[in-house]
């Protein structure tokens, strides 16, 4: 499955992070039973200890990345499985669910895209101390929210 | 039907303990849960366990949640057990493929109390 050149135009074109936001809001709402909002940009980012990864293939080329201090994801965690983890195996896993799934929403928002796009399995890095060099290096999108005063960060990197 | 036996296939094991937390939220009396990680585990768990209801991810390594679906058909105990994908693929294309596989129901994450009361319950002989 080849990259879509036009869709990977309209990203260029149209403002999707209004679209990454509703996606992350959805996922958190909906799993979590938690509201969160974008932080301002005065914000500080978050301390990312753990982070995790979806890639997205086809008609968008690219990764969604969700990332965390190492307390919230333990707070993701515990929000999704109504009690606290019990290794941080867990804790991994339950962030790379929540990126699947703010990957999969997001891609079902995006008209015409769905169809043509396809979903990795989740990977979850922990520790703090890796640099991220993504092959889709091209267009970029963020959006940072607050879990209870806690930063979570949701990037959207695609290949042009 | 009373107890069910549920088999649950997904690679994260905080979503298999989501999925069977739902369905017991649903009001689904469950007498035994078996998990499996992916369609390959679940088809050797389907030999040794009879079940009354599957629930399954599609992206999942080793075998995806289609194959499996389309792999149950040929599981003589496990003929006419309705499968329920639970799945974040939402494409159309993905729904025709599921249940042109033999799946009954098909959910997409995230998926609230009601989405599982409504695709499930009527599956087990309960009304919505």
């Amino acid at each position: 499955m080849s990259t879509d050149t036009a869709l990977a135009k309209r990203s260029h074109e149209e403002n999707w992070l209004p679209i990454l936001e509703l996606a992350t809001q959805e996922v958190f709402e909906i799993m979590l039973g938690c509201q969160v909002k974008p932080a301002a940009e005065s914000e500080p980012k978050p301390n990312p200890e753990f982070t995790a990864m979806v890639g997205l293939a086809g008609a968008l080329c690219g990764v969604v990345t969700v990332c965390c201090d190492a307390k919230t994801a333990r707070q993701i965690a515990q929000f999704m499985l109504a009690e606290a983890a019990d290794s941080e195996e867990q804790v991994g896993d339950a962030l790379g669910e929540i990126c699947n799934m703010v990957a999969g929403n997001f891609k079902n928002k995006l008209a015409g895209t769905d169809e043509r796009c396809l979903l990795s399995v989740p990977t979850v890095i922990s520790g703090g101390e890796y640099r991220f060099h993504s092959l889709a290096d091209g267009d970029s999108l963020e959006t940072v929210v607050l879990l209870e005063a806690a930063p979570v960060a949701v990037r959207l990197q695609l290949k042009r | 039907m009373d107890k069910i036996r549920a088999l649950i296939v997904d690679d994260s094991s905080v979503m298999r303990k989501i999925v069977e937390r739902s369905l017991r939220q649903a009001g689904i009396d469950l007498d035994k849960v078996v998990e499996a990680a992916n369609g390959a585990e679940a088809l050797v768990a389907l030999q040794n366990n009879a079940v009354d209801l599957i629930l399954c991810d599609i992206n999942m390594p080793v075998m995806d949640g289609l194959e499996f679906v389309r792999q149950v058909a040929t599981v003589e105990s496990a003929k006419g057990v309705p499968i329920v994908m639970i799945t974040t693929e939402g494409s159309e294309s993905h729904v025709v493929q599921a249940l042109s596989a033999g799946a009954r129901g098909y959910i997409r994450k995230p998926f609230t109390p009601d989405q599982v009361k409504e695709h499930i319950l009527p599956l087990v002989g309960k009304k919505p």
